[in-house]
Formats: structure tokens, sequence, C-alpha cells
């Protein structure tokens, strides 16, 4: 059976406090750190895990870090991103809540491999609890000498504070967020340059998910060669996967990277609810493609979804049963949409409104001949066109959607009504 | 004169948003005046401030109820028949559509985005707490409980 490594302390009581993490072996990699580590070989064996990143796009961890000047007279910052708002998608708020000082300690690693000496959460506003369990997790560590000056004698210095979003879920993406943390609207930065060259208040800066962070600790403890072991060649380590919708069990399971989608649903998330057949699966959030029930057996890993046509993205599974109209579930999604893009770039801006409005109109009863073709021209108009990777995202499960069930929406143009409503008795 | 928002500290304009939130909960919503006091503080144009407010969700430029009630509808709550469901109920019960505050200026009524609890599903959020596997008997224990504070 699996060791858990990230969730290993959610089940014990007061897991958030820094009595309970030290007590289950906390805060003992950074001392090694400190004393045995010259920031190189941290970056060196953080390189060597194969560490991907945990909030959606995968870039391997190690070689964000060495993009960072080496320079110590370059002023360098650290974000952690605890912006979580992808639909599907509840992991983040779990590490958070349940075991802050994890996170913390990978922030600090993380911050003495690329030399910097302030770091800032940026936590969703709505994660009220949250804020509060961040603020008092880095009290905690400020009053054990974790942070704060000369951190356990070693002459490396760290300032960490949180700042609270205020309700945009395209400060998730790294530039938005960092625009986000300068005081100024969540719209994203045209890319490159980098945040790694040019971040917040134009220094280097390394933007992390906090799942990421929290994978550093158990590197650095256990060992590159270790992390490797678990998950694919590609995809290494533990993931923690959120499954939500028509399934028995719903919640979060850390698992290997690699698991497949069959043994996610079926064995640890008990299978479907009310025993109905499944019908599709999105498997890395509202962004990423969806996937049929001919494709359990695709693995949850980064390259193997990538060759299923779809991402791992953050690892939230929302499963979708028979009854399910993908036509409504497509319009839900798009909702979500239209109503987070910032209104930077025109084809994401105007392109989900569009789209929005074919769906509620399909959905309606009153969709017209053409309206299936309309919503792939504009999906494909968004595509490629925008600053960040959000109106890529934006136009996915339409055009996933319209590929796998493309019948249902010329049903809902042509009888005016829900094809899975129709089939039932 | 407007001042020059480049020459200004950047790390004073990092406030904004916080001021923002303490504006809002000193005034209720963003006022003009609370606005333009948070301007003036800053050293930033009005303007400017007007539109991170609206940019950001969280921010109220309406006055609202005692209690803002945010359902959540995303796919999640949806499919295991959350969202309109729960919309509903709550319109029926408060007799308000969505938008609207209760003639007694408790409640509003409003739908936002993905809450994060995808896995506790439907999930809703009454000022700054969550509520998880919400249903109709849950609701009405919470529109009692906060009801009581105000007899």
């Amino acid at each position: 059976m699996f060791e858990k490594v990230l969730t290993r302390n959610f089940s014990l009581p007061r897991s958030e406090t820094i009595n309970v993490y030290m007590a289950n072996g906390g805060y003992q990699a950074l001392p090694k750190v400190l004393r045995e580590y010259p920031p190189e070989k941290v970056i060196k064996t953080v390189t060597a895990s194969g560490l991907r990143g945990r909030g959606g796009a995968g870039f391997p961890a190690g070689r964000k870090w060495s993009f960072l000047p080496k320079d110590a007279d370059v002023e360098k910052y650290v974000c952690v991103n605890t912006d979580e708002g992808e639909p599907g998608t509840f992991k983040d708020r779990e590490l958070v809540e349940k075991d802050p000082h994890q996170i913390i300690e990978g922030t600090i690693i993380a911050s003495y491999a690329v030399g910097a000496h302030r770091a800032f959460v940026y936590i969703r506003g709505e994660f009220f609890l949250g804020v509060k369990r961040w603020i008092k997790a880095i009290d905690d560590a400020y009053a054990k000498g974790f942070l704060g000056k000369n951190i356990l004698d070693s002459g490396f210095s760290l300032d960490l504070s949180v700042h609270r979003g205020a309700g945009a879920y395209i400060c998730g993406e790294e530039t938005a967020l960092i625009e986000s943390l300068e005081g100024k609207r969540g719209e994203p930065r045209m890319k490159p340059p980098y945040p790694a060259s040019v971040g917040l208040w134009g220094k280097p800066t390394l933007v992390h998910n906090v799942e990421t962070l929290a994978n550093i600790p158990h590197i650095i403890n256990r060992g590159a060669k270790w992390y490797k072991s678990i998950g694919t060649p590609k995809s290494t380590g533990p993931k923690i996967f959120c499954i939500s919708g028509h399934v028995k069990n719903r919640g979060i399971f850390e698992l290997p990277l690699g698991v497949s989608l069959r043994e996610l649903i079926y064995e640890h998330a008990g299978g479907m609810a009310f025993d109905k057949q499944l019908k599709a699966v999105i498997p890395g959030g509202a962004s990423t493609p969806m996937l049929t029930a001919e494709q359990l057996d695709t693995t949850m890993d980064f390259e193997s979804l990538e060759a299923a046509g779809t991402m791992l993205g953050t690892g939230a599974v929302m499963v979708m049963n028979e009854d399910t109209c993908m036509v409504d579930a497509a319009r839900r999604l798009m909702r979500f949409f239209a109503h987070e893009s910032c209104g930077l770039c025109t084809p994401c801006r105007t392109g989900t409104q569009r789209m929005l409005d074919i769906l509620e109109r399909l959905e309606h009863g009153e969709g017209k001949p053409g309206d299936v073709e309309r919503l792939e021209e504009i999906a494909r108009g968004i595509q490629g066109l925008t600053f960040c990777p959000m109106g890529d995202a934006a136009a996915n499960p339409v055009l996933s959607g319209i590929k796998l069930f493309r019948d249902e929406y010329e049903y809902h143009i042509k009888n005016k009504r829900c094809a899975v409503a129709a089939s039932r008795p | 004169m407007q001042p020059d928002v480049k020459l200004a500290d950047p790390a004073k304009r990092s406030m904004l948003l916080t001021a923002l939130y303490i504006a809002q909960e000193q005034y209720g919503y963003l006022t003009k005046d609370a606005i333009e006091r948070v301007a003036k503080r800053l050293g930033l144009p009005v303007t400017d401030v007007y539109s991170m407010a609206s940019f950001y969700t969280l921010y109220r430029t309406k006055a609202t109820g005692r209690y803002v009630l945010q359902v959540c509808e995303g796919l999640s709550c949806h499919l295991v028949g959350g969202a309109d469901r729960l919309v509903d109920y709550l319109c029926k019960k408060l007799r308000i559509k969505v938008g609207q505050t209760t003639e007694d200026g408790l409640f509003t009524l409003q739908t936002v985005q993905c809450l994060a609890s995808c896995g506790t599903s439907p999930a809703m959020r009454v000022n700054d707490a969550l509520y998880e596997n919400m249903t109709a008997e849950k609701v009405d224990e919470l529109l009692e409980t906060l009801r009581g504070y105000h007899v």
C-alpha cells in the first residue's frame, strides 16, 4: 500500500499546529539544508527528484529555480500561490488548513536555494479559515526561529507574510498574482519575460503552488532517489487528487502519479454513486478537456494525459454519470470562465461571453442551426491568442464536449430539449 | 493634480487590497467616500482605486444585507443537485431573487463561482463562513440561527 507523504498528518488531531508537525518529523529538513547544503545542492536535489509544479502547468521545479539569477546582490522574491479556484479543486485549501507548516518549511528551503529574503503568501480571499491558519502558522514559525533574521544561526534570513486576494480566479496565474500583490488588477503580463527574470516589482521572482512547496521537505529528508521511486519516470512523486461529482466517496486522495483513472474512481472513490453508468470525466479541473468511459485506463500523469489529448492540470477529477446533460455541463463551466475572464484580452473577454450566450440558448431550447459550428469557431478563435492560458482553458470544455458528444448538442438544436432528459421514462 | 503612480512607493500601492478590505469593513460597502479616502491615503488616483473595487468580486460597491448568502453554482455543486435547487429554495424562502436583499435588510442572495468545496458540495458562504454539504433542512436551520441574533 502507498505510504502517504503530503497528507500523512491530516487525520491527526490539531494537525495544523507546529507541535504536531514537529512531533512528526517536521522542521528537520530545514536545519539539514542550512547546515549541510549549499544552495546549488538544494537545486540539484530538487531537479534530480523530478518534481513538477502541481498548480496546473507541471513545469519542472528545479529548472524553474535554476532560472533565477545567482547574483547575491539582486533582490529576489518567492510567492506562495494559495489562490486555488479551479473548479473541481480543493487540495490547496486542505493543505493550508490541515498542515501549513509543511508548506512553510518548503518555502524557506526554496527561498534559501534561490537566495530570496522576502516571501509572500497570496491566498484566495474566500479562504477565511486558510488566512487564519496561515497567519498563526507563520507566527509560530517566527517564534521558533524558523523565520526572521539569521534562521537557526545560519546567517540566512527570510520574512514571510500573508496577502489576501479579493476574489479573482485569474490571480492564480503567476503574473496576475504578481500584479495583484503589487496592488493592481489581476491582469496577466505578456511572457516573456518570465517572473524568474522580471517578477514582483520588476525583480526575479519564484512563484509556486502550495502543493509543490509541500513536497520539498520530504525530498530533502528522504532523498531524490526515494522521491523518484514514486510515480512514473516523467511524473514523479505523490499527488493529491480531488474527486467530485457522481462518485460514492468524494474527497481528496493522495496517490502516486500514474495511478489509473479507473483505480482512482472505482477503488479509492468507491465507484459510481447509485450504481449509475459513468459518462464523462474531467481529469484535471475545469480547464482540461474531457475523457469518456472508454478512456478510464488512462493513467493520471502528465505524459499519459497529454497523449490522451487532455492534461493533468490540478488533478481535480470531476465525474459525470449517464444522467448528465453535456450541454448543461459545458454551460456551467462557461459561466465560470465568462465570469472569471479578467477582460484584458479581447478573444477571451468576448469569446467566453459569446459562447455562454449560445450555450444558454441551447439549454433553453432556443438553439439555432449552425450554433455548434459557431461555438467551435469562437473557441478556436481564442486558442493561442491570449496573454495567459485561461483563454485556452475556456475553449477546452466546449471543444472537447462537442468532439465527444456532438449528437447531444445537435439534439438540443433540433428537438429544443435535452436528449438525456428525453431518454428518461 | 493627479499623483504620479510611477513615482509612488511600489510597496505602498501593495496595501491597496488590504486598505479596501478595511474601508469596506468600516463603511459596510465601498461608498464613493470610502474609495476617495483610500485613494487619498495611498496617494493614488480615485479611478485606479475604483477600478480595483470593481475588478475583485469580494469588494462590494453597493449596499448589501447584514448577511450575504453566496451559493456556489460550480459544476461539482450542480452535479450533486446543489446550485439551482439551493438557489430556488432560498429565493422561495426569503422571497427575493438572486442579487436582491430582504426587506428587513438581513439577507442578500448571490451566486458565486467555485468555492473549492467540490468534495463537500453543495457549498455556500455566509459572509466569511463556509457551509458545506447543504440541504434544505440545513438552510432552514442556518437562517433561523442568523435571524435569532436579531430578534
